[in-house]
């Protein structure tokens, strides 16, 4: 078989396992959060948290909760990684440095998993398991909480209450993340990934030269790696590293992980506000838009223009003989589409087109179909922009799903719009202004540029992966990507809470003649016009200092 | 909201993040790693490959194997020599940078002259490295190219060591999913068994 058609069916394998999964786990999710029952377990951890999951919270209220939690979770893993020579199963690894546990701290609460640290030399097993792969867990179920409250303010009428940020919270975790985790992790070891509690032990090799060969609780991070969109791989190779993905079922195996959830949500969100074509019309626009990146990457990397893969004959450099170039491309497409950041080759040896292509993906703002959570609510953004430009149109009042989008709501969608970009762009800006951050560069001229602008968006945008020539465990770029990270993830948040409040207290606009139906073919060209427009405007000129122009000297 | 009901939900935030502790980052793993040593355990421990009932590395790891006898494995960017288990890496190095235009170059020519192929065709995989550093495999295409060699070195007939690559070549799995392969250190493994 060519390898075309191999990755034509490879693609459509994959396709077939999401769409299958979106529906069943849509109704699941859907229960999830509207149910008024508690299963046992999360009575006890209501118990022990002293909380009363009958507590209708108001937006500040659900925000503060967030905040806390999210505030407590970057301690707990900053203690975590300062103190883990005195925790068992530590491998003799010793204290993270501060910049660089604050950094991961705030890396993995915010569910974007950038690594600074390679994790086979700096982390220990209890710290990946009690810190690293609990925030895995949580917050990817943060994300999912803030979509299910905007969610609410849709389907809810005149009420200042969002729900309980502590339900969400727990019922995400215990009712999805952890059974699908569970289930995902046992595959995963039957597919090879390993799962003990070893510390490295030395072997003597077939030649008789020594080999460390390396343990740890690798399947069941990976699981919640990937299912929760998060993205930060046990071992510094990633997905790449045979440990962790062994073989080509694996690959697609974790490859449609990363793609559930963000999918299923988007059914849930249909029988939430009770009109499955919403969520087939933003299902749609997410899925032209992902494969759009796989053809592009794909394509590229087949055709691997740039002197060095031309010289090799084929673009394998980065990339793993099992796994092959297609299966390499659409998990890049996947993994930049997810906000997961998982990645199974190097990014940074990809030619120069299928690299940019990756980080416009990122650019997009993570909905095609983004992060657990993050994906949907980007997207339900950009679909209230579309409405408000279609409403300028014909000169109406924008309306989506029976709410209106006054002037409050617009200012609020157009802060969300303009959070990522400004903190992308004056991000690689200042790293480029000085010659400390530019020194980290490997790779020079217009390549070099590509790795700054990737490391920025990636951070912003909560994705996590990397080109990985930039040098970036340094004070500079772990205090200031942290800080793309953190707020990059919470003012986004801060002000998706406040626009769930404010189309929550509003009644609903009855259907009129008047009305823009937003559940057509014809609102979903719209939607995909405006989101592949907002980014294109706003990264092209970063781009073609890059990406572009490497690809067309 | 007042200061003490922020305080009354950071307590809260401790008490949950503590429970969540106990059940995703301690009970969750422990749990999949008892069930995975009872299911699994080959896997779950790392599918090592033992020669003579001793451990001669994991069928999932690249080693290094030094001398013309035997089958080479990919080039490695793990660490300072290559094939560092504590050091999994690729090269980062981008398509059009100089330093892999030279190093692909170097290794082109070394191939070629070691296999007596011309350079023309030298596979891809065998002058690039991998994403990991520790890529267990290579292209079937890469091991056949490297049977004569082999074959003379070891003073055997090279329809044997043709054979045994054949057997352990791996297709695509289902016909779709990745590339073909073929794992250098079973293949080598086979190989000194073989007189």
């Amino acid at each position: 078989m060519s390898v075309g058609l191999a990755a034509v069916l490879q693609a459509a394998v994959l396709a077939a396992i999401v769409a299958a999964t979106a529906g069943p786990l849509g109704n699941h999710l859907a229960r999830t959060f509207t149910t008024d029952r508690d299963l046992a377990p999360e009575r006890w951890i209501y118990r022990l948290g002293g909380i009363d999951p009958r507590a209708d919270q108001r937006w500040t209220s659900y925000l503060i909760s967030l905040l806390a939690f999210s505030l407590a979770s970057i301690l707990a893993v900053i203690a975590f990684l300062q103190l883990q020579a005195h925790l068992p199963l530590s491998n003799g690894m010793g204290a993270m440095p501060f910049h660089q546990a604050l950094n991961t701290a705030i890396s993995f609460t915010t569910n974007t998993n950038w690594q600074s640290y390679s994790g086979e030399a700096a982390v220990g097993h209890f710290a990946q398991m009690a810190a690293l792969a609990v925030q895995n867990f949580a917050s990817a179920a943060v994300g999912i909480a803030v979509v299910a409250a905007l969610i609410r303010g849709f389907t809810r009428e005149r009420t200042d209450r969002l729900g309980s940020f502590w339900v969400d919270l727990v019922r995400g975790v215990v009712r999805v993340l952890l059974p699908g985790a569970a289930i995902a992790a046992i595959v995963l070891v039957l597919g090879g990934v390993v799962q003990n509690l070893d510390a490295p032990h030395e072997i003597t090799t077939l030649t008789g030269g020594h080999q460390q060969l390396l343990g740890g609780p690798v399947a069941s991070q990976e699981a919640i790696k990937e299912l929760g969109t998060n993205g930060g791989g046990f071992f510094n190779a990633n997905s790449a590293h045979p440990l962790e993905n062994p073989s080509p079922f694996t690959n697609l195996f974790e490859n449609a992980l990363m793609l559930v959830i963000p999918f299923g949500l988007v059914s849930a969100f249909g029988v939430m506000v009770g009109n499955r074509r919403q969520a087939r019309t933003v299902s749609l626009v997410m899925a032209t838009i992902l494969g759009l990146m796989v053809l592009g990457t794909t394509v590229s990397e087949l055709a691997h223009p740039g002197t060095a893969s031309q010289l090799a004959g084929a673009a394998m450099e980065g990339k793993e003989t099992r796994l092959g170039v297609p299966a390499s491309t659409l998990f890049a497409a996947s993994t930049t589409g997810t906000s997961t950041g998982a990645v199974n080759a190097a990014h940074d040896s990809l030619s120069a087109l299928a690299g940019g292509a990756l980080i416009l993906n990122m650019g997009l703002g993570e909905v095609a179909p983004g992060g657990t959570g993050s994906g949907l609510y980007g997207m339900l953004i950009l679909a209230m922009v579309a409405v408000f430009i279609a409403g300028l149109m014909v000169g109406r009042t924008p309306e989506y799903l029976g709410k209106r989008l006054g002037p409050g709501e617009l200012k609020l969608i157009a802060g969300y719009i303009l959070v990522t970009p400004a903190l992308v762009l004056l991000g690689t800006g200042v790293a480029l202004a000085f010659d400390g951050p530019t020194s980290s560069i490997l790779n020079s001229g217009p390549h070099g540029l590509s790795e700054v602008l990737y490391a920025f968006t990636s951070a912003a945008n909560n994705n996590g992966s990397a080109f990985g020539g930039l040098t970036s465990a340094t004070t500079f770029y772990d205090l200031a990507l942290a800080l793309a990270m953190l707020l990059g993830r919470f003012l986004p948040i801060v002000l998706v809470l406040a626009l769930a409040a404010s189309i929550g207290r509003q009644g609903r606009v009855p259907v009129t003649a008047g009305t823009l139906p937003t559940d057509t073919r014809l609102f979903a060209g719209l939607l995909l016009g405006v989101v592949l427009v907002i980014a294109g405007l706003t990264y092209l000129p970063a781009l073609a200092l890059g990406p572009l122009a490497e690809g067309v000297r | 909201m007042s200061a003490s009901a922020s305080l009354r939900q950071f307590a809260a935030a401790v008490r949950v993040l503590l429970v969540l502790t106990a059940i995703c980052g301690v009970a969750y793993p422990l749990a999949v790693t008892a069930v995975a040593q009872v299911i699994s355990p080959g896997t779950a421990n790392g599918s090592r490959v033992e020669v003579g009932g001793k451990t001669v590395g994991s069928r999932l790891i690249a080693q290094p194997f030094d001398g013309p006898g035997w089958f080479q494995p990919r080039p490695s960017g793990a660490g300072e020599d290559g094939y560092d288990t504590l050091a999994s890496a690729p090269s980062n190095l981008g398509p059009n940078n100089d330093d892999l235009v030279a190093a692909i170059k170097e290794r082109r020519a070394a191939y070629a002259e070691a296999n007596g192929v011309p350079v023309s065709e030298v596979p891809a995989d065998a002058v690039t490295a991998s994403g990991s550093g520790l890529d267990p495999h290579i292209s079937p295409e890469n091991a056949r190219l490297q049977v004569a060699r082999v074959a003379r070195e070891r003073d055997l007939a090279p329809e044997r060591v043709r054979a045994l690559v054949d057997d352990a070549t791996q297709g695509r799995t289902l016909g779709v999913l990745g590339e073909a392969r073929v794992n250098v250190l079973e293949l080598n493994a086979r190989l000194i068994e073989t007189k």
